[in-house]
């Protein structure tokens, strides 16, 4: 397939042009079509949600069940404080280290590096059991503030490593001129570099804070007992062994979707940019 | 003492230096003293060390810990009747015991584990090569000028737009099995109903193809953005000289592409390896155990199965940290053969 597209760079033929729009425009209907089918179950009347009809009857009483008699509210309220005070800490830890890393030369960078890179690869499975206990003992299960800290194990090593890579694309003629000025390298980093790595820094609050937004092991293990549920828990009480209440799961997930989306769209181009970045100049 | 040690280090390094140092002035030497390296590395260094402090502290504490915490747990018979725990009013001391590398034992000699095993590893390259040839394929396509083609970026990176979890109670709607859109439309073609999460065949082909859907954007925005930082003057060269679009391809495109593809080539083995959220939410690692990953029957040991097996958990998380471990190992060191500096 790939060779067939390489092909066809430059000038195409009508039937090129045509096997191009051809495959961009199935695999734009695969990408888009799951969002867009609960985006409609969402509006079809609970005990329609299975009917393959296009919006006959359009109503919101999956949105107003939703909010009025589930505890969608309060499972959402969990999340965003959760994810929001698990960015700030994350990014706000992680943000000197950054610039250190890419800054300075200094022993024991080689092996902060690694280690930022190793944790990525590993929390979950082998985190899960000691955290578990951890919170058990201090009591912090089914807390907020126990689902704060463990995302932090998840949050502080990519927002060090991505912040990295922003700090990269900053000139060091600037940190130079500070030092001139007479600023101390924290001064430096705090008056000059800082603000003018506030677009990364926002990209990297956002990868944070969708992250834990997403996160579903360790909120299903260590959150029970409806009211307390992140939106990840939540959905899944919907759509059990027993029942399933597909429409209000898909009014959820749009209430869900919709935020990310309109954010991500705006965000998109900076994270790949953000991510692979940090990787490659590593 | 100050003297002394200036003094020595001096010869050590010869003459000249001694002459330097006599020529830079006494005050300078002495004030900073160097009663070591250990010393001197701190007058150098104290800032970087003092800004990559709060993620050190952060790093031993919540991930140090537990990892440490996590290898012993794996070398006792910890479960959820013997560890320490709170009821009421009561705390219960823990009664779990030292029980060396038996849990390894048992866990290794079991056949389900080598099952586990070469399921992950084929789900693993099956999700990464699929996403990645897709990805490749549409960022070829778009990096073209052609009417639309914001629109279909849009389109295709929609998936990405929607948190993962989200998106796979969407696929479990459309799959299911008696109401399932999909099946529906396949009963319109004539063709039976697809038993796609009941059947462990069809069950692996779904997990695999609702990774493959979410990893898809991610793949194809890095290698955009890629393609789009190759010059064009190479493919302009290399028409003028009449190589094939396949030949530009091959020798323009993909090496232009290499320090983006190993990178992402590495986290998505990373994240499908541990890609729990799919596998737990669409299948819940079933039919039966078919679609169970490493990652999946580590938290089935500790968080579904009664009694929760703590240790047990805690090995299986051990063994995924070791053979990830030596994946990066094995990938870094293909990389220097290569001799790429990272």
């Amino acid at each position: 397939m790939s060779a067939n597209t390489a092909r066809t760079r430059g000038s195409r033929s009508p039937l090129a042009s045509f096997g191009l729009h051809a495959t961009l425009l199935a695999a734009s209907v695969v990408a888009v079509f799951p969002v867009l089918w609960i985006l409609l179950t969402s509006l079809k009347p609970a005990e329609h949600a299975i009917s393959t009809d296009f919006v006959k009857q359009p109503t919101l009483g999956n949105y107003e069940y939703l909010l009025e008699q589930s505890h969608f509210l309060s499972w959402f309220a969990n999340s965003v404080l959760v994810a929001g005070v698990t960015t700030v800490l994350g990014v706000f830890i992680a943000a000197t280290t950054g610039y250190a890393v890419s800054r300075f030369k200094f022993p024991g960078m080689k092996p902060l590096m690694w280690t930022l890179l190793i944790t990525q690869m590993f929390p979950m499975a082998i985190l899960i059991v000691p955290l578990y206990n951890l919170m058990g003992d201090l009591g912090l299960l089914n807390q907020p503030v126990g689902l704060i800290i463990t995302y932090l194990t998840i949050a502080v090593p990519f927002c060090a490593w991505m912040m990295k890579g922003f700090f990269d694309t900053i000139p060091v003629e600037i940190d130079e001129s500070g030092r001139v000025d007479g600023l101390n390298p924290f001064g430096t980093f705090w008056r000059l570099i800082l603000p003018l790595a506030k677009p990364g820094l926002a990209v990297t609050g956002f990868y944070a804070f969708i992250t834990a937004w997403g996160e579903v092991a360790y909120a299903s293990a260590f959150m029970v007992g409806e009211e307390n549920l992140t939106l990840a828990g939540g959905l899944q009480t919907f759509v059990t062994q027993y029942t399933s209440n597909w429409g209000a799961m898909s009014a959820a997930s749009v209430l869900i979707a919709i935020p990310a989306a309109i954010f991500f769209v705006f965000a998109q181009r900076h994270l790949v940019a953000g991510m692979t970045a940090g990787a490659t100049k590593g | 003492m100050a003297a002394h040690t200036s003094q020595s280090v001096a010869k050590a390094a010869g003459d000249d230096v001694e002459k330097d140092v006599a020529a830079r002035g006494r005050s300078r030497r002495t004030d900073s003293g160097n009663r070591g390296g250990l010393r001197r590395a701190l007058a150098t260094h104290w800032y970087a060390w003092a800004m990559i402090a709060p993620v050190v502290l952060v790093l031993g504490v919540i991930i140090g810990w537990p990892l440490i915490r996590g290898v012993y747990l794996s070398l006792t018979d910890a479960n959820e009747r013997n560890v320490s725990r709170t009821i009421g009013a009561r705390h219960i001391e823990a009664t779990y015991e030292f029980v060396g590398l038996d849990n390894y034992a048992a866990v290794l000699g079991d056949p389900v584990f080598l099952q586990r095993l070469v399921w992950t590893v084929v789900w693993t390259v099956a999700c990464v090569s699929i996403t990645f040839t897709l990805g490749l394929v549409l960022a070829n396509m778009l990096n073209r000028n052609f009417r639309g083609r914001a629109a279909y970026r849009m389109a295709l990176i929609l998936p990405w737009a929607v948190p993962g979890f989200v998106s796979v109670f969407a696929w479990r709607f459309l799959f299911n099995r008696d109401n399932g859109i999909l099946n529906k439309i396949l009963d319109g073609g004539g063709i039976a109903a697809v038993p796609w999460l009941d059947d462990p065949t069809w069950a692996k082909f779904s997990v695999v193809a609702v990774t493959v859907w979410l990893g898809v954007p991610f793949m194809m925005v890095a290698l955009l953005g890629g393609l789009q930082s190759i010059p064009g003057e190479l493919y302009e060269a290399a028409e003028m000289d009449g190589a094939s679009p396949w030949q530009r391809f091959r020798h323009i495109t993909l090496p232009g592409l290499r320090a983006v593809s190993m990178t992402v080539i590495l986290l998505s083995t990373i994240w499908t390896f541990n890609m729990f959220p799919v596998i737990f939410l669409l299948t819940r690692g079933g039919p039966g155990d078919s679609t169970e990953i490493l990652v999946t029957q580590a938290f089935r040991e500790a968080f579904v199965a009664s009694p929760r097996d703590f240790a047990g958990s805690a090995t299986w998380g051990v063994l995924i940290l070791a053979l990830l471990m030596i994946f990066a190992l094995v990938y870094r060191r293909s990389l220097r053969k290569q001799g790429e500096v990272w």
